[in-house]
């Protein structure tokens, strides 16, 4: 390796045959700048699925409720379950200690919302100060809805980016602006936004209290919404959650005389298991990726095993003329694989980082629902091109040890 | 310097075996210029490639400086071959990619000499057999006559107590053939022992030994009065 005559001689036939060296270069490089690119569009994909999925507390337990569809103790099916204070109270003050954010939530589907001239219909939705956590919300503008807001029956609002762009043409701050929500006039307090998107950001918050005050919900909640706080094992969190969510489930039922087996009264929808699955999706794109990376790399070790086939071949009267001048059959094995694991390795790593250059410069670029930030693990691509190398030398060696054996005078004769 | 005793040598293509060499005796002292001559087929070049230890024989004993050459490995044959002799090929068998000066260098690589004393070593021969300005130049890039004169200078480089040529002059005109001849002619005179394999009489004619070959077989071995090549140019 560090011997300087065998240096010599090898930048010697690279330089004397720029053609081959050009060529078994470019498909080991081309071979890598695939792979980098196959790494980073499947980690860009990974990233944008994520993405789909980050609307909400990745931890998030909703509760929601619906009409009963068994007969259970005298009461008949068909009768609507409607959650109430009462229920968030309860579960509150059993599982203080176990919760990490809490609300409940009262709902108006298309409520009107006005400001001067502009108005548009949106979701109204009576919350309590933990929500922007459950949502994701961050506030651009103001604040978002406190303690004090629901203890005073505040008619204040917090509205999304899309309510404020649609509703604010002038584009002044919409803190301390009236705005009227269902005939009802509300003062914003902030804007925020959600990484949902449009869809998540086309509402309004306004204290709960307020709410069932002004639309005369009395004591009436439509919805629950908790996260437990995060656990670092994620098998671990699942089960937790699972374990709470079937606790509530039970405790729910009871209070509303609800048959055990009824699935459409009570409906608990777990963020988490439903993490799982999207958790379980790209798993399955990753091996994926995998599985076409290292059937790129075989096609990759068997082009450098051809390759070096054919410079074995081709080099099969010099390897004579060599011998017949006294080289040895280890230093004829040894000058094939020097050049040609010197010219996989540089070529190797020239496609590696024209790769790595496409991704970091054109990657921010792509911006599609399902990619996003393409990226490629440098150690994974490293390791690739070493195996390339590793399995190109391989490959070379059996060809270059049988071409090292053959008799000079046969060598000699071969045209 | 080469001792042959009862060589045999055989080569089996498919099913049926060819007899090549049937029991050579034979013997070369140091300085003499020996010719081996006989038609195609008569087993010249594979006695030479034997003497060479290009080939092995399958029987007989061959000595060379008093250096039994036997069950030789590969490796120690390329020692041998380094050591002992220089090859000059019919068809020249330069590296078509490496420059005069490089090719005459290369036995010298292989011998492990430094890269400066290696150059200047390789340009002393070039100079010796008239191609000091075309050191430079690829092979392709130069004629017949003088590709063999580096080869030649490539034979020489490693210093080799036997010179093997395999018929020097078969690729070659009369007159190109003649200068090749006066050169080895000059280098038998400074001492040196060569064997040349030819199947022209005139070329034969000016070595100082004929051996002629059929089927086998030495039929005839005598000294010749030589004739000088450079009478002839």
């Amino acid at each position: 390796m560090f011997n300087l005559e065998r240096w010599e001689e090898i930048f010697e036939t690279i330089r004397k045959n720029k053609l081959r060296t050009f060529l078994t270069g470019v498909s080991v490089a081309s071979g890598i700048f695939i792979l980098v690119i196959l790494l980073g569009v499947s980690t860009g994909m990974q990233n944008g699925v994520q993405q789909q999925f980050q609307r909400d507390a990745a931890n998030r337990i909703s509760v929601w409720t619906g009409a009963t569809s068994i007969e259970y103790k005298g009461l008949n099916p068909g009768r609507d379950i409607q959650l109430t204070n009462n229920d968030y109270d309860l579960i509150d003050r059993k599982y203080q200690d176990q919760l990490e954010y809490k609300s409940s939530i009262y709902r108006i589907w298309g409520g009107l919302v006005n400001y001067k001239n502009e108005s548009g219909s949106y979701r109204v939705e009576g919350v309590l100060p933990d929500y922007q956590f459950l949502e994701s919300a961050t506030l651009t503008d103001g604040r978002f809805i406190n303690y004090a807001d629901n203890k005073r029956y505040e008619k204040i609002a917090v509205i999304g980016l899309k309510v404020y762009k649609d509703l604010f043409k002038d584009k002044k701050s919409a803190i301390g602006k009236s705005i009227e929500v269902q005939g009802i006039l509300f003062k914003v307090v902030g804007v925020y936004t959600d990484p949902g998107g449009e869809r998540e950001e086309s509402r309004v918050f306004v204290p709960l209290s307020t709410a069932q005050k002004v639309f005369g919900a009395g004591q009436d909640v439509g919805s629950l919404a908790f996260t437990l706080p995060q656990e670092d094992n994620f098998e671990q969190a699942v089960k937790t959650s699972k374990a709470f969510t079937d606790k509530l489930e039970k405790q729910l039922k009871e209070a509303h005389t609800i048959a055990p087996e009824d699935e459409s009264a009570i409906d608990i929808n777990n963020s988490l298991e439903n993490m799982k699955n999207v958790y379980d999706m790209m798993r399955n794109i990753r091996l994926f990726f995998w599985f076409v990376g290292i059937a790129t790399i075989l096609a990759g070790v068997v082009g450098v095993s051809n390759i070096m086939l054919i410079i074995v071949k081709e080099r099969t009267k010099e390897i004579g003329i060599r011998k017949a001048l006294g080289a040895q059959p280890l230093s004829v094995v040894g000058m094939i694989l020097h050049e040609s694991v010197f010219v996989t390795t540089i070529a190797g790593f020239f496609g590696l980082l024209f790769g790595m250059l496409l991704l970091e410069f054109v990657g921010p670029m792509v911006e599609t629902d399902f990619i996003s930030n393409p990226t490629v693990n440098f150690q994974v691509a490293v390791s690739t091109v070493f195996i390339l190398i590793f399995a190109g030398a391989i490959a070379g060696f059996f060809p270059a040890w049988r071409a090292s054996r053959i008799k000079p005078i046969v060598a000699l004769r071969d045209e | 310097m080469i001792e042959i005793k009862d060589l045999h040598k055989s080569y089996k293509t498919g099913a049926s075996s060819l007899h090549v060499l049937k029991g050579i005796n034979f013997s070369v002292k140091e300085g003499e210029l020996v010719s081996i001559m006989g038609s195609s087929g008569s087993g010249k070049s594979t006695l030479l490639n034997i003497l060479g230890m290009l080939d092995e024989a399958d029987e007989g004993t061959y000595t060379l400086d008093n250096f039994p050459i036997k069950n030789l490995n590969e490796k120690v044959a390329a020692k041998y071959r380094n050591k002992f002799l220089g090859f000059i090929f019919q068809s020249f068998n330069l590296i078509n990619y490496k420059s005069a000066l490089d090719n005459v260098a290369l036995p010298l690589y292989y011998q492990g000499v430094g890269r400066k004393e290696r150059m200047d070593k390789s340009f002393a021969y070039l100079e010796k057999v008239g191609l000091a300005d075309w050191a430079n130049h690829l092979p392709n890039e130069l004629s017949g006559g003088q590709k063999q004169r580096v080869a030649i200078a490539r034979a020489l480089a490693s210093e080799p107590k036997v010179l093997l040529a395999d018929e020097p002059t078969g690729a070659l005109d009369t007159k190109t053939s003649y200068e090749v001849m006066d050169l080895i002619q000059g280098i038998n005179d400074e001492g040196k022992t060569i064997l040349v394999v030819t199947h022209e009489d005139d070329i034969a004619h000016m070595t100082k030994r004929i051996v002629n070959l059929k089927d086998g077989l030495i039929i005839d071995d005598s000294y010749v009065n030589q004739v000088r090549a450079i009478e002839n140019v």
